[in-house]
């Protein structure tokens, strides 16, 4: 092997590692924790990492040395049997050892920390993974909405999980690990957010067609702020004084899609897809993977299908007008 | 220490190029295990190549954001066929080939103890493989995950007969997984020469042993799982419906108490492969050696005792994640120790640089970075933010390819010359080798970050704005260039099968049996069963007690006849599993009694005729 | 499983013991984790069927104590015919395989009448968990029974034409290894199934 191998080598292991840095910034980034639960994930990992780490750098580091110090050389000595040495596998028996259990106490603590139910005051969030949106309900507030999640900052939320169908996993990085929903079960995950803000999740266990599409937003904001969005998620929807608002309400009710939807304080009372009471205040639609423009609600509208494959909105063939008129109505739901 | 280039009636050898003579109905019929070997051989790397088109297209899509390229639809049943092509038509029989080939000449050994029971286990796993993959023409491959996940796989959420076909197929394949072992397991326990006990056995016989033990202990649970789901699509039962009482998680203890065993019977024989050729390529023997097989007896044992860190998220409770925290944390403790003997075999050693120890030393570099993020994951909870991202997509093919795969081409380049009589391109290799390694990293360290700033695994595409899209095109552009390294390797083969050197018996001075008889050997392996005194029989001190090698004046030993009742049964099996998928009993019935045939057959005929 | 094989293959055995035999052992470890794994699957959703029948319901514990009796009495057959054959008395040898193989046809036969009764009764595989897991145990054990029973005619009707003899006892002795471990897996589910509810 030529001389100039091991600086090659180096260098491109350097090159690899900061590839780290390449494609910021990371909105939804388990690195930048915001919350208590993730902070106690990040501190272990963290602790593991510097450990790994350090065995990486020994191990690889004695496996180039073994590498280039002992390169065959023309007319060397032949090289000595040795077979074993009893001494030697006990010291990197233990040493490993010695380190796992370093890497274990603070895991175990960790784990009888986090895997419990929530203690104290919690605000309960009731999460209900479908195929290919997220239901949110506030059983103690009265409040049903859809893949779009609000919460105070600073209070701690003890989210309640199951699946309507298959299982699927609630994931917001930035704020912990996560949890699997699992049909049949009812599992648990709790928090308390640090600071304000709008924090991205993803569905992270496959789910189907679009277990890529799959996506929920969670909005943490100062209990003022949160009380107001209560205020407004409980009033009924929105009544507008206008000819397009009746007969965009008009649209609505007879296109089919109360057969699926709940629009509170009208006749509109489906369970199967999201509540969308006050569809218009949201930012995002279609199971939080469209900004929620008219354009973008249209698109959504015509071709559920098309946006989302498999999606199980099916929308019977309504002429343009009708599709405009219902997504006016929605947009004014806020 | 003696190192002896030629066994004592090497001279008197050649090499016997009427091993691999005869046309298809001689390959059919075939009971010899290097035939055998070589088929699995073949077969298997035009898997790996089929999985790795698939990860091609795979890549391609993630290349960059939203990415209109390949639809869920079809991405979804390319990543399922990508896990489930690699695990079980690549890896596991590229990993039999060996065994096949190999074994038994390193045992002193003229063959399996079931030389109709091998050629029935290749011909079960090539016709599974086949059927498997016919579902791309019929309705769609399977495209619910190599892991299959109950719900998703009922018939409510994946109608249609593409989980018929995983499943169907899966149950296929581990027959032939199942005869296979059982097969190695009394091969190696009664077939062994006079002077080999146990701990006489070179490291890879010995990693083959303890994988066939571990594969007829772990395939009945995914056996039965398998079952379960087949009875709940196809006959109405509710083992996996939440709504009438069954626990979707019951899937995934069966599937996973299979599947953590199963990745060691993955990783083993590469470890027995790296534990032959370190020694061989430093002048010296094993370090170790008891320490090396103890660990490797422990790791499977243990490898039973962690199934549910792949369940970390599920919520099993603090007790169940504080245990299986604790025993996956355990298995890196043996895993070390080999590492650690490796390098204490290459320390003080004259290191001959060639293409087999390259990739030895490639597997060690590259096993290390897999088995640390691996530990990262025993946490239970970091594995909370690391499980189902590409953070474990990174761990598992830094084990699985910079390991597994790594360890495997070094025993391609290492017994090619045995194989065929030929030496591969020095020069070829090496190149194979660094294009190989560092597309890898390439291809799959970028992942880690990935994983760790949110990017969930099996997903068709991902948002822009997430800050994904750099690494990905990384990752994306390595791929390309891993595949394209392949191409290396199969131009050395093919320039090799047409103008390669000659090899000799023991162009490495290999220390074991294998190397004492002809490159390829003679139809009988030995014309004399050998006796030996020791470990690494080639290199003992004292040569009287010496490995006989061809001798002429011996007559030439009587070999098993070719047969085509394995072949038949297999057969059997496969149309069985085809009535099956349609649920058509009369084409069940007809390859019941196609299998019924083929039994009958072998066992009223003799094996020698 | 070849008559004639013994002598084909120059293989000496490094432990002693034959090749088929360790083969048998082996199979029957697998054989363990298959019937394990089943009998978790039944443990498991013990008590937890949403509608009945239940087994309490169904499950007729004096019938079936007389059909594993059966059973039980065809393995001390299957040791009959294996000392037979062992001593060269090929007559008692057919004998005793023919009565092993009749023996656990009747047990077959009760485990017929047992799961026709219960489909009459309302339990079939798609029922309910208990109906799922009980019949996929209990009728993996049978086929497993069945596929004993054909093995032993088949040596029945070897013997039948002279080509059964001492020196196959091996052979004899591998099927009794299979017909004994299918009897106590039985004993097993007998226990868990019925003696357990």
């Amino acid at each position: 092997m030529p001389r100039r191998t091991p600086w090659i080598v180096a260098l491109l292991t350097l090159a690899t590692i900061s590839l780290g840095a390449c494609g910021g910034p990371f909105p939804q980034s388990a690195l930048d924790p915001a919350s208590d639960f993730a902070w106690k994930l990040q501190d272990l990992f963290e602790g593991i990492f510097f450990w790994a780490v350090v065995v990486f750098v020994l191990v690889e580091g004695a496996l180039i040395v073994a590498i280039l110090r002992f390169r065959e050389r023309p007319g060397g000595p032949e090289p000595k049997a040795t077979h074993g040495n009893t001494l030697l596998e006990i010291s990197w028996t233990l040493a490993p050892a010695i380190i796992l259990v370093l890497i274990a106490i603070p895991t175990i603590k960790t784990i009888w920390d986090v895997d419990r139910p929530a203690r104290g005051e919690s605000l309960v969030v009731e999460a209900v993974g479908h195929q290919w949106w997220w239901e949110f309900r506030y059983p103690d507030l009265g409040i049903v909405t859809a893949n779009e999640l609000h919460i105070p900052v600073g209070q701690q939320i003890d989210v309640r999980l199951t699946s309507a169908d298959v299982i699927h996993s609630f994931w917001f990085p930035r704020l912990g690990g996560k949890r699997d929903v699992i049909p049949g079960h009812e599992t648990q995950i709790w928090f308390t957010a640090d600071s304000a803000g709008l924090y991205l999740g993803q569905c992270a266990e496959f789910c189907g067609l679009s277990h890529a599409l799959m996506k929920m937003e969670l909005v943490a904001e100062s209990p003022a702020d949160f009380e107001a969005w209560v205020e407004g998620q409980l009033a009924d929807a929105v009544v507008t004084d206008s000819v397009s608002f009746a007969e965009g309400t008009q649209a609505f009710m007879r296109g089919g899609c109360i057969a699926c939807h709940k629009i509170r304080g009208t006749v509109a009372q489906g369970v199967i897809g999201p509540d969308l009471t006050h569809v218009g205040s949201r930012r995002r639609i279609a199971g939080g993977i469209l900004d929620n423009t008219p354009e973008n609600m249209e698109r959504w509208i015509r071709d559920s299908r098309g946006v989302k494959p498999g999606s199980l909105m099916i929308v019977p063939e309504l002429d343009d007008e009708t599709v405009s008129r219902i997504v006016e109505y929605l947009q004014g739901l806020k | 220490m003696a190192v002896r280039s030629e066994s004592p009636a090497a001279s008197a050898s050649h090499a016997h190029e009427g091993t691999y003579a005869g046309g298809l109905l001689s390959w059919i019929t075939t009971v010899d295990h290097k035939r055998i070997g070589v088929m699995y051989g073949v077969s298997a790397f035009f898997f790996f190549l089929v999985g790795g088109l698939e990860a091609l297209l795979i890549r391609l899509q993630l290349g960059s954001a939203e990415n209109t390229l390949i639809d869920p639809d079809l991405y979804n049943q390319l990543f399922t066929m990508h896990g489930t092509t690699m695990v079980f038509l690549a890896i596991m029989p590229l990993s039999a080939a060996f065994f096949n080939f190999i074994v038994p000449l390193q045992i002193g050994a003229r063959d399996v103890a079931f030389p109709r029971l091998n050629a029935f286990s290749f011909w079960v796993f090539f016709l599974g493989a086949l059927f498997m993959n016919a579902s791309f023409l019929f309705g769609g491959a399977p495209d619910a995950g190599w892991f299959g996940y109950a719900n998703l796989t009922s018939t409510q959420y994946s109608p249609g007969m593409r989980v018929d076909f995983w499943v169907i197929g899966l149950l296929v394949l581990g027959v032939s997984s199942i005869a296979a072992a059982l097969n190695f397991i009394v091969t190696i326990i009664n077939l062994r020469c006079e002077g080999m006990t146990l701990m006489r056995m070179p490291l890879f016989t010995w990693m083959t042993l303890i994988t066939s033990f571990l594969l007829v202990m772990a395939f009945p649970a995914i056996t039965v799982g398998l079952v379960l789901l087949m009875f709940d699509r196809m006959f109405g039962t509710l083992f996996f419906n939440p709504m009438a009482g069954g626990d979707v998680l019951l899937w995934q203890h069966l599937f996973w108490i299979f599947g953590h065993p199963e990745v060691y019977i993955l990783l083993l024989p590469g470890l027995g492969i790296v534990s032959e050729v370190i020694p061989v390529f430093s002048r010296k023997p094993l370090f170790g050696y008891a320490f090396v097989v103890y660990s490797g007896i422990l790791i499977a044992f243990l490898g039973f005792g962690v199934w549910a860190h792949h369940m970390f998220a599920v919520g099993l409770g603090p007790v169940a994640n504080t245990v299986f925290s604790a025993t996956t944390m355990l298995i890196a403790i043996p895993t070390g120790v080999k590492i650690f003997n490796w390098i204490a075999t290459l320390w003080g050693g004259s290191l001959r640089l060639r293409t087999p120890l390259y990739f030895a030393l490639g597997f060690i570099a590259m096993f290390i970075i897999g088995g640390l993020s691996g530990v990262m994951h025993a946490s239970a909870p970091t594995d909370l933010q690391q499980t189902d991202t590409y953070f474990i997509v990174a761990h598992i093919h830094y084990v699985l390819f910079g390991g597994v795969m790594f360890a495997l081409f070094a025993g391609m380049y290492y017994w090619f010359p045995k194989i065929t009589g030929r030496m591969m391109s020095e020069r070829l290799g090496k190149a194979h080798f660094w294009m190989m390694i560092i597309s890898f990293n390439l291809t799959f360290f970028p992942q880690h970050f990935l994983g760790l700033h949110g990017m969930p695994r099996r997903t068709f595409t991902y948002e822009s704005g997430l800050g994904f899209e750099a690494m990905n095109l990384m990752s994306t552009v390595g791929a390309m260039l891993l595949g394209a390294s392949m191409l290396i390797f199969i131009w050395n083969v093919l320039g090799t099968l047409r103008k390669g050197a000659p090899a000799g018996d023991n162009p490495w001075e290999g220390s074991t049996l294998e190397w004492s008889i002809a490159s390829p050997p003679p139809h009988y392996n030995f014309r004399v069963l050998p006796v030996v005194g020791g470990r690494d029989p080639l290199w003992a001190e004292d040569l009287t007690k010496a490995v006989p090698g061809d001798d002429p004046s011996t007559p030439e030993p009587h070999m098993p006849g070719p047969s085509y009742f394995p072949f038949a049964t297999a057969v059997g099996i496969v149309v069985m599993a085809g009535g099956g998928l349609t649920l058509t009993l009369p084409v069940v019935l007809v390859g019941v009694a196609l299998v019924l045939f083929g039994i009958y057959g072998w066992a009223f005929q003799p094996l020698e005729h | 499983m070849s008559q004639t094989d013994a002598a084909a293959m120059e293989m000496h055995s490094a432990t002693g013991l034959p090749n088929r035999k360790i083969l048998m052992w082996a199979f029957i470890g697998s054989e363990c984790m298959l019937f394990g794994s089943l009998i978790i699957v039944y443990m498991v959703y013990r008590g937890k069927s949403l509608v009945g029948p239940y087994p309490a319901d169904l499950l007729n514990i004096p019938f079936i104590t007389v059909t594993t009796f059966v059973l039980l009495m065809s393995s001390l057959m299957m040791v009959l015919a294996l000392s037979a054959v062992q001593r060269g008395d090929m007559k008692w040898g057919k004998i005793w395989l023919f009565m092993t193989a009749l023996l656990g046809m009747v047990f077959l036969g009760g485990q017929v009448y047992e799961f026709s009764h219960f489909v009459h009764e309302g339990l079939t595989l798609k029922t309910n968990l208990f109906g799922g897991s009980f019949f996929l145990l209990t009728g993996t054990h049978g086929a497993h029974v069945a596929v004993g029973v054909i093995w032993l005619m088949s040596l029945v009707f070897m013997a039948q034409r002279g080509r059964l003899t001492q020196a196959n006892a091996e052979t004899v002795e591998i099927a009794g290894l299979y017909w004994h471990f299918v009897d106590v897996v039985w004993i097993v589910l007998f226990t868990l199934i019925y003696l357990l509810v």
